[in-house]
């Protein structure tokens, strides 16, 4: 798949090896090799679809994840989030009718699709992904660029097997250092975005190199480049290299027949030039990086755990900004961050639920109890993530401890299959959004890593996980 | 898709920076496959803690009852993919946005629904927002793609830029889909080409002996 050429950097070997034409209002066709679909989109594009009378041009690589709306009560059915019931039939209807492989709320894989599809080997290295999500971008740490798309989009790639671009420009972060224990991707994400901003990768499709994204495992990959939309950006991606080869090995949906040696050189020649230029560069180092949680409402208000809250800016914008997050987060500037009292822990979503993220929260509750005052939850990635923590214990422990152990779905990180906070609760959530309202009306979440948030539901209160891992 | 040519109507500020999808658009307010978009606009930012309309809130606000553009700060749209948070804001009869900048899904989610995005440099934009403000919803500012240009109260026609391609589509109201299919045989020659270069990329089957016992 390599040009050949040098000074190529990744994305655009991947962008030229999927550019079909160029249409006559100047934007590309790029074509999409995996789609995958959710509940919560995906049936309006099949009503539409069939409205135009246009075809799924090709079913067999499209797949349909139940997700966003599912229930995650142990024993559930599609009645058991009542308001989910029509949206899991609309879909069921739409992929049978256009013959697409539902993986159904009792499917042994049903999961969160940015999960499922690495899982099952449907996203390639070096493939474009489309997802109706934003999140899209998580298969990013397999070296796929994914595409988050909305309902427009969803319907054109249904009809045409293509999305309709404008090419992005293109960024590199290289992440220095390495990272101490007790800290994570989420917690590196979390510190490029406190560092640079939410808005820094609009119009960029990011790629993440240096020691740092060469050091993480395939699953803090998906964590890391997961985070790409919260930095602005639609893609962001590594490189793949022999980890990720040998993590998609034996995947179900992997190349074989004599393909696989073939697919793994033109997977490893996708990495980005020596000389290759990128219009923008960005370094960040982690070397000294302390567990990160963020104290506002956006991902850019993140401090480490071991400081004390931001105080009030003098710039009257910036200052009102501040102010309005302290307001809504119910917190004072200039207090410690550690030591805040938390009333609910939500571990899950596509951010961090995948079996490595459960193993390194189970291991800092093993053996003990949450706190009294806390209501703590543990949303697997996948229905495969469950049934492979329960064969390794880790239900247990949870359970022990006092968390509820969910069925799998997207559940917390936007409340649509009404897991939600009550107003004013502190919520503590490995998930990747803050916004105002985002986990329920009045709800002050706050994003940190499995890690830190075992440890609050530990604790009762805001807490470094580094004290709990020192008796391990 | 409808074309797009002008628009004259009221413009409402709403000048907050990273304004997110779950704020125009937020999920709760989405359990029906067929939402009221009018309710769902701005659903939380325009109540109060105790779930009455805020009427001091600028949406809320008699003049601002019918709005055609919506001026707005830094990164609008941020977050999710949604599309909704674009339907919402046509239900609410808003067809252009006017921002300092806008998140690229927002932006491309406008431009699939014929809703003009319009993005301007610091000094347009404090213009624009400044003579917003101080017309207060007494008189209509106009919005004319064919010569982009906003003009309305206050001072001179604003120049925006916009790119040649997007201006095209939106004045010409294209079929996104009936445009892409006009290389229908482009796409099948990809394909075709494909196969022969990543055939696994043009094949995405289940090995035999991989599922999983139900």
């Amino acid at each position: 798949m390599g040009t050949g050429q040098s000074k190529a950097t990744m994305f655009d070997r991947i962008w030229d090896a999927h550019y079909v034409a160029t249409r006559i209002d100047g934007r590309d066709l790029i074509y999409i090799d995996r789609h995958v679909l959710h509940d919560l989109h995906a049936p309006h594009a099949f009503e539409k679809l069939a409205a135009a009378a246009r075809a799924v041009r090709r079913p067999d690589l499209t797949f349909s994840m139940q997700d966003h709306t599912v229930a995650t009560k142990p024993g559930r059915d599609e009645t058991t989030n009542p308001d989910g019931a029509h949206f899991q039939r609309a879909m069921r209807e739409g992929s049978h009718r256009n013959k697409i492989r539902l993986f159904d709320l009792d499917d042994p894989e049903q999961g969160i699709s940015h999960v499922v599809a690495p899982e099952l080997g449907l996203v390639l290295p070096g493939s474009m992904h489309a997802v109706p999500d934003s999140h899209a971008c998580t298969v990013g740490g397999l070296g796929a660029i994914g595409l988050g798309c909305g309902t427009s989009e969803l319907e054109h790639i249904l009809a045409t097997q293509t999305i309709a671009l404008r090419r992005p420009k293109t960024m590199r972060i290289w992440l220095n250092g390495h990272l101490r224990p007790g800290v994570g991707a989420k917690d590196v994400s979390l510190k490029i975005i406190a560092a640079l901003g939410t808005a820094v990768g609009r119009g960029y499709a990011i790629e993440f190199a240096g020691p740092i994204a060469k050091a993480l495992c395939v699953e803090a990959r998906l964590t890391l480049c997961n985070m790409t939309i919260e930095m602005g950006a639609r893609s962001g991606f590594i490189a793949p290299d022999e980890k990720v080869l040998a993590y998609l090995k034996g995947r179900p949906y992997m190349p074989r027949d004599g393909e696989w040696e073939a697919a793994c050189q033109q997977w490893l020649a996708l990495a980005s030039d020596e000389d290759a230029i990128f219009d923008k560069e960005h370094q960040i180092d982690c070397g000294d990086l302390a567990p990160q949680i963020t104290w506002g409402t956006d991902q850019s208000q993140t401090i480490a755990i071991d400081e004390h809250l931001p105080n009030l800016p003098q710039d009257a914008d910036a200052r009102m900004k501040m102010e309005r997050a302290y307001a809504y987060m119910g917190l004072e500037p200039g207090t410690p961050v550690k030591g805040v009292k938390v009333d609910r822990v939500f571990i899950g979503s596509c951010t961090n639920a995948r079996l490595s993220d459960l193993r390194i929260a189970a291991q800092i509750v093993k053996g003990r109890q949450i706190h009294e005052s806390v209501t703590a939850m543990v949303v697997p990635g996948s229905t495969s993530v469950k049934r492979a923590a329960e064969q390794e214990g880790l239900d247990r422990i949870f359970k022990d401890a006092g968390f509820f152990w969910g069925e799998s779905g997207c559940s917390m990180c936007a409340g649509g299959n009404g897991d939600r906070g009550r107003p004013q609760e502190r919520v503590i959530s490995t998930t990747n959004r803050n916004f105002e309202g985002r986990q329920g009306k009045g709800v002050r979440t706050h994003l940190t890593g499995p890690e830190l948030a075992a440890a609050c539901a530990l604790a009762g209160h805001i807490a470094d996980p580094r004290d709990y891992m020192e008796r391990m | 898709m409808k074309a797009f040519s002008t628009i004259t109507g009221i413009a409402v500020p709403f000048l907050e920076d990273d304004v997110n999808t779950d704020q125009i658009a937020p999920i709760p307010t989405k359990r029906s496959l067929k939402p009221d978009y009018r309710e769902m606009f701005f659903h939380r930012a325009r109540r109060l803690s105790d779930d009455q309309l805020d009427p001091n809130q600028v949406f809320n606000r008699p003049q601002f009852a019918n709005p055609s553009i919506l001026v707005a700060g830094r990164n609008f749209g941020c977050g999710s993919s949604r599309e909704g948070a674009v339907w919402t804001m046509q239900a609410v009869g808003i067809h252009v946005l006017i921002a300092r900048s806008i998140a690229d899904l927002y932006r491309e989610n406008c431009l699939q629904n014929g809703l003009l995005p319009i993005e301007l440099p610091d000094e347009a934009a404090n213009d624009i927002e400044h003579r917003v403000i101080a017309t207060d919803g007494k008189s209509p500012f106009t919005v004319n793609l064919v010569t982009q240009t906003i003009s309305g109260p206050g001072g001179a026609d604003i120049h925006f830029e916009i790119s040649a391609a997007d201006r095209m589509r939106l004045l010409e109201g294209l079929d996104d889909i009936g445009l892409s299919l006009k290389h229908a045989d482009a796409i099948a020659a990809f394909e075709a080409k494909m196969k022969q270069t990543s055939p696994w990329l043009q094949r995405a089957i289940r090995a035999p002996g991989t599922e999983p016992k139900r």
